[in-house]
């Protein structure tokens, strides 16, 4: 028994490349919290600076990105990124507290480090849709990943034809973002705001945004050959708004959706967003209407 | 492709040889209810201890490159700041000794998911660079294998060294240049014509042994065309939505992440542990919202991803016709009856 040559079969090693994958997997970004504002009694606006110079100039995305926020201990989930391309590494996050880590981010400090990995999935194709009318409706939290699609198209104007906002909300103080119409107005563009439930302050119109859209649609002459449309919000809207588009001939590939769904990991591995076998992280969460035609249960 | 001939009695030496590693390998765990032998994957120590007459085993090899839980950094927490620490140098060499073409090829197909993508997971990509895979032909299925339906009787990569058991002696097939090392520390010659011929009648009687059959033709149209089928339904209500079926599942990968802080409060790690698409919280975002909240839909979704969805990314199925999920539900549902009351048949052995 002795006699025979013992053999290790493999060094024991980690391999060099393994290690730089690694880097890309598990890598955070350390990112502070600038500032907090409370947009209504259940959002907040988190402002974050990415802390290392370099790394902030570096990091860039694309309107309907998300990145995962990490809270050591406490957990990580993705949110869509809220601000401005032209931003790079100084990212708005506009977080609902209602989990776990949403309520522990909701006591946090202007000051605090957190970790940002990402960006990461799909984005609306802004630079396709130049010389088109664009057309975003939003429901609900549905306007936090619209918001930088909606920087993106108003930072760049002039090459686009006409755009429209079209937004819905339960009551008038759920709206989000109150403080920018007025400036998204001076670009020339028509923002519809819709509530559900008005009180004795709302002068607005009162309804769905469905209403508004079929009102739109019809007048905008030649719709279907002229116009982009991207939607977000709850799985409700998206079915109505998808039909009442595609009813008036828009093709598939002009429309656009944000889907959302659970994920642990943003990285195409834990499978918790899987619709289908397609990965939400990865495929999505921006997905044309006829990739969604072809997934099940998508909407 | 290289091959090899030797006796059985060297088996023992080359299991010597390898056991300087920690080896893994099929081991008797006595009888099950119905007296049938009971094998499962563990460390083995003493090549008298490996039971390698076995047919399959209740657990798959998963939990030695998927534990069930699994550790995947950690945090110092110094103040307001922190750190985050990986380290991916805890793995051990791993020998897979006698591992069926099932087990193998599950393998290989997490390795496309879990690998070959735009970030390729670290803890499972170290771990499998780790292994060094014996293989062992398996030429006894139980009834409820259905792996050639499948395509994964047979192996064509993903092992070192394929064994196929010829009665007296050992037809090795040699995959890699490690594995052609070892095996000059015992004695084998080259086949000669009358090995081969042997190889073929062991492989044509094997072939005769499968019982259950799966039609998978045109399976991925189907499922989308039945996608609202009744049946779905019928299953769903069987279901017992306990997530067995993934935990004895040689492919299922769907994980959890959950982060903990230390009682002392100076340090955080972030975990991961094996979840299943059947259990009710699978799909529940933050707030409430259910994406999947019944049975039968979780069920089908399921049977959708490893049979459509995967098909439709990587061109195989995610099934690779084990039966251990069959044998394991305890509503008794398995692969074959689902996948032909869907289509539309009865199932039948045959």
């Amino acid at each position: 028994m002795s006699k025979l040559p013992f053999v290790d079969v493999l060094d024991n090693t980690v391999s060099s490349h393994i290690k730089d994958d690694m880097s890309s997997f598990e890598y955070t970004y350390k990112a502070e919290i600038t500032n907090l504002y409370q947009l209504t009694a259940a959002e907040k606006l988190y402002q974050l600076q990415i802390i290392d110079p370099k790394q902030r100039r570096d990091f860039t995305f694309r309107p309907g990105q998300f990145v995962m926020l990490e809270i050591p201990g406490i957990g990580e989930a993705p949110f869509s990124i809220s601000s401005s391309p032209i931003r790079h590494g100084d990212i708005e996050l506009c977080i609902r507290a209602v989990g776990n880590l949403t309520n522990f981010l909701n006591r946090l400090q202007r000051g605090t480090n957190v970790g940002i990995s990402g960006p990461f999935g799909t984005s609306f194709p802004v630079e396709k849709m130049e010389g088109q009318n664009v057309m975003l409706i939003a429901g609900g939290l549905g306007i936090v990943p619209l918001r930088a699609p909606i920087f993106s198209v108003l930072e760049n104007r002039s090459r686009y034809q006409e755009v429209d906002i079209i937004y819905g909300a339960i009551k008038p103080d759920s709206l989000l973002f109150t403080y920018q119409y007025e400036t998204w107005r001076q670009f020339d563009i028509n923002l519809n705001i819709t509530v559900d439930q008005p009180d004795s302050s709302w002068t607005g119109p009162v309804g769905r945004v469905t209403d508004i859209l079929q009102k739109r649609i019809d007048e905008i002459t030649n719709f279907a050959d002229t116009t982009y449309v991207i939607a977000c919000g709850p799985p409700i809207m998206f079915k109505f708004v998808c039909d009442m588009v595609m009813k008036k001939g828009l093709p598939m590939h002009k429309m656009f959706v944000s889907l959302e769904r659970r994920m642990h990991c943003g990285r195409g591995k834990c499978c918790r967003c899987n619709i289908g076998s397609t990965y939400t992280c990865l495929k999505g969460p921006v997905f044309d209407y006829w990739s969604v035609l072809n997934l099940k249960e998508a909407i | 492709m290289i091959f090899k001939v030797f006796d059985k009695a060297e088996l023992q030496k080359l299991f010597e040889i390898i056991a300087i590693n920690p080896v893994v390998g099929p081991v008797s765990r006595g009888l099950d209810r119905n007296g049938l032998p009971l094998v499962d994957f563990d460390y083995v120590y003493d090549f008298d201890d490996l039971c390698l007459d076995y047919r399959n085993t209740t657990h798959s090899l998963k939990r030695f490159f998927l534990p069930y839980r699994e550790n995947l950094c950690s945090f110092e927490m110094n103040g307001d700041n922190w750190d985050k620490i990986i380290d991916l140098n805890v793995y051990k060499t791993h020998v897979f000794f006698g591992i069926h073409a099932c087990d193998i090829n599950g393998l290989n197909k997490l390795e496309k998911v879990l690998t070959g993508n735009v970030y390729p997971d670290p803890y499972f990509t170290a771990k499998r660079q780790n292994m060094f895979i014996i293989a062992l032909n398996c030429l006894s299925p139980l009834p409820s294998c259905f792996c050639r339906s499948m395509g994964t009787d047979t192996l064509l990569h993903g092992f070192e060294l394929l064994l196929t058991d010829l009665g007296d002696r050992f037809f090795a097939e040699i995959q890699s240049s490690k594995a052609f090392n070892i095996l000059k520390a015992i004695e084998t010659r080259d086949p000669e014509e009358h090995d081969h011929e042997r190889y073929m009648e062991v492989i044509e009687d094997k072939n005769k042994s499968f019982m259950t059959q799966v039609d998978t033709t045109d399976l991925t149209k189907i499922l989308d065309m039945e996608f609202q089928a009744d049946v779905w339904k019928e299953w769903g209500d069987k279901c017992l939505a306990c997530g067995t079926c993934a935990n004895v599942c040689p492919t299922c990968y769907c994980y959890g992440v959950e982060e903990n802080v230390d009682l002392e409060l100076q340090g955080a790690s972030k975990t991961r542990h094996l979840h299943s698409c059947n259990l009710i919280d699978f799909a529940q975002v933050a707030g409430g919202h259910n994406f999947r909240p019944e049975r039968h839909v979780r069920l089908k979704y399921r049977f959708y991803h490893k049979h459509r969805g995967f098909v439709e990314a990587y061109e195989e199925s995610l099934c690779v016709g084990c039966g251990r999920c069959g044998n394991a539900c305890l509503a008794g549902i398995t692969v074959p009856e689902v996948i032909a009351s869907v289509r539309g048949k009865e199932h039948s052995h045959e």
